[in-house]
């Protein structure tokens, strides 16, 4: 079940490239949309490993992370990315997902934990309900 | 008795275009409130010779194969040669990929193109810790000679043309192609094709780098160079605007940013003190070519005209070669959607036939599950049939630029052209587009026109059918191709084994001979050729390339 919680302060969102994969318009475009939404929104820029990708998380004390993966390695950089968090004692910070991602491993990543996956053709406002209706309140 | 029917000389007729327009248009409805194209461009609702439809013929149109080139760079275009259908290919192993070529050559297919994966586009070998996950994954696996060697196995370097889509690591894959053709016998003059290695769109778009933008441009002219003086068969760059506009540039907008990034590598070759007829005739191109049929087709005309100009008035060019803008052609991946796939036929379809009334040299047809994945080899083979009917059924290849004289076709290629024109004058007054890059010029303006895209998609102004309209939920399913893991493993074992085998003492001193090279500033392309037949790989130049010339980083801009 969820709910519609309004938070304390603004969701604070860390949009993440992983790995060598360059695209990068759908990660920046929902950046901005996440902002003019009144989120705050960081970007890593391109080709971050998972270790920069929790570091960042942490630092910022962001709510949540969207992982950006058009390349074909998200089978290796999600599971990698929930694993690190873990470790860091860091996985109360919600990991949804975008990108090229075929039906069947969006189940199995659903099942590792990433909570959402979003696939181009997706409406900007479908993401900003989501995060709004599933981050934690802060208070 | 008197009749109702009106004579031919009592019918309504306007005096001129605004006449009508305020006239009888005005006086009916239309059925929506704006008519723009897929780059924001309004649409006048009819174009006539007093509204911007009327051409100087000689000096805007000419005749085909004649400055400036408006009309094609040929005379008989494809009356006396159809374009060459060049089908980008690339996964898994290099056999993986040989097997992909030679279905591809059995079905008709006049030209490979090969597709390299991530880690080899970005300068690991697969033994590398960054390459995990991605071996094989995007495009084929090549790390070593023997990798380059196994891909082209069973075909004659001299009888086919290859396109390799590479960029930053373009000088060692090139140097791996042209050391076999060396091992094989074949002389580099006979070799013939296109190497990508355009690194200023690697920036502006498709961010696959490993230096700064500076350095990463002398390479570029180092092949540039060298295919100048010893294989003047071989395209050493393709001036892509394909990936700008993937990156969400409208029409102009990639016309624009991929002319002024020819205009750069112009300047640096000159700069050299190389002569602007030596090098010139080979500079090749490559567009997206997206959905608006008209506003494309007028893209190809328009850019052929703008590169004309430039190069015989800003370069005083000498020659009708060098003033000949000659161009690949891919449909656009962006368009092609995950619902409803078999869509994508249709579209794809549409954007390679203004492909070809826009006159272009060679085209790769998207097949429609890459949106889901690398194409199985029954989509590719849809894609290419698709270039044959057009070439073979549709008869527009009959007739010399069809479309010329079009009011509306004339009108809008003189848009683009002077629009495109203006960009690139603020380009100049930057400094160039080296400079626009480092000061993120056009990466800023690809991310507003994507975002506006977006927000006009959103409210449903930009129709994309089957995704934000006639939506269907419950997706089709169609088949997909799947990389097996085991390739990752394969290829790590491969190259290690190969890594082993070397001479170490031969291996070493060609290592260092490459980063003499870069140290003392000299064309490491011939030092390439050496040092991979002596075993160097990709990720070793690679390293070369980050210890001497730096590393760039992502800036990040939102």
């Amino acid at each position: 079940m969820t709910t519609t919680h309004v938070p304390q302060r603004p969701v604070r969102i860390l949009i993440a490239k992983a790995g060598l994969d360059g695209h990068d318009r759908g990660a920046k475009v929902i950046a901005r949309a996440l902002r003019d939404a009144g989120m705050e929104v960081i970007y890593t820029g391109l080709h971050q490993t998972t270790e920069n990708i929790v570091r960042a998380a942490i630092q910022e004390d962001v709510d949540c992370i969207g992982l950006s993966i058009l390349s074909g390695a998200h089978m290796t950089l999600f599971p990698d990315l929930l694993d690190k968090l873990k470790k860091e004692d860091a996985d109360d910070i919600l990991v949804f997902g975008g990108g090229i991602i075929p039906k069947d491993d969006i189940e199995q990543l659903k099942k590792l934990g990433v909570r959402e996956i979003f696939i181009p053709g997706t409406h900007t406002q479908t993401v900003i309900d989501w995060i709004s209706a599933n981050v934690p309140v802060h208070e | 008795m008197t009749s109702k029917k009106k004579t031919p000389e009592q019918f309504k007729q306007s005096g001129s275009y605004k006449e009508w327009r305020s006239g009888a248009y005005a006086s009916q409805r239309e059925r929506k409130g704006k008519f723009q194209s897929i780059s924001f461009r309004e649409q006048p609702e009819l174009v006539t010779p007093d509204n911007g439809g009327a051409v100087n013929y000689e000096q805007d149109l000419g005749y085909p194969g004649e400055f400036p080139f408006t009309r094609g760079v040929q005379p008989t275009m494809y009356r006396g040669r159809l374009w060459t259908m060049r089908q980008f290919a690339g996964f898994g192993t290099p056999e993986d990929t040989n097997k992909r070529f030679k279905y591809l050559l059995e079905h008709g297919q006049t030209g490979l193109s090969t597709a390299f994966d991530m880690p080899s586009l970005m300068g690991y070998d697969p033994d590398s810790p960054r390459s995990i996950g991605e071996v094989g994954r995007e495009g084929v696996s090549v790390s070593t000679i023997e990798d380059m060697d196994t891909l082209f196995s069973g075909i004659a370097l001299d009888q086919v043309t290859t396109s390799m889509t590479i960029n930053c690591t373009a000088t060692v894959a090139f140097a791996f192609y042209f050391a076999i053709a060396k091992r094989r016998n074949i002389p580099f003059d006979a070799l013939g094709g296109t190497i990508q290695n355009d690194m200023l769109k690697e920036f502006i778009a498709q961010k696959e780098w490993i230096s700064p933008p500076a350095p990463s441009v002398k390479l570029v002219c180092d092949v540039i160079e060298f295919c100048a003086e010893s294989a003047p068969r071989f395209n050493p760059v393709s001036i892509s605007g394909y990936h700008i506009r993937e990156a969400g540039a409208t029409a102009v907008q990639e016309l624009a940013f991929t002319i002024a990034d020819g205009l750069a590598y112009v300047d640096h070759c000159l700069g050299r003190g190389m002569k602007i007829d030596d090098f010139a005739p080979r500079l090749s191109f490559f567009f997206d070519v997206h959905n608006d049929f008209f506003e494309e087709i007028a893209k190809f005309r328009a850019a052929r005209r703008l590169w004309a100009r430039l190069m015989r008035e800003r370069y005083g060019a000498a020659t009708e070669a060098s003033c000949k803008l000659r161009t690949h052609a891919q449909t656009a991946g962006v368009s092609l959607t995950a619902q409803q796939p078999v869509n994508n036929v249709a579209r794809v379809a549409m954007q390679a036939l203004a492909a070809v009334l826009g006159g272009v040299q060679s085209l790769h047809t998207n097949s429609m599950d890459e949106t889901l994945s690398l194409p199985t080899e029954d989509a590719v083979r849809v894609a290419l049939r698709t270039q044959q009917i057009i070439a073979e059924e549709s008869g527009v290849t009959n007739v010399v630029d069809p479309l010329g004289g079009s009011f509306y076709v004339e009108r809008l290629t003189s848009e683009i052209e002077s629009e495109a024109l203006e960009y690139i004058k603020r380009i100049d007054a930057l400094g160039g587009m080296l400079q626009a890059v480092e000061v993120g010029f056009p990466q800023r303006e690809i991310a507003e026109s994507a975002y506006q895209f977006q927000l006009q998609v959103d409210a449903q102004e930009q129709v994309i059918v089957g995704v934000n309209k006639y939506a269907e939920g419950g997706e089709q399913e169609i088949p997909t191709l799947k990389i097996d893991h085991v390739v990752e493993q394969q290829q790590i074992e491969r190259v290690k084994a190969f890594k082993n085998r070397r001479d170490k003492v031969r291996h070493a001193a060609s290592l260092r001979a490459v980063e003499s090279a870069c140290r003392e500033n000299r064309n490491v392309v011939p030092v390439l050729i050496d040092a991979v037949n002596e075993g160097v790989t990709l990720g070793e130049v690679s390293d070369v390339y980050r210890n001497v010339f730096g590393v760039y980083t992502d800036p990040g801009m939102l």
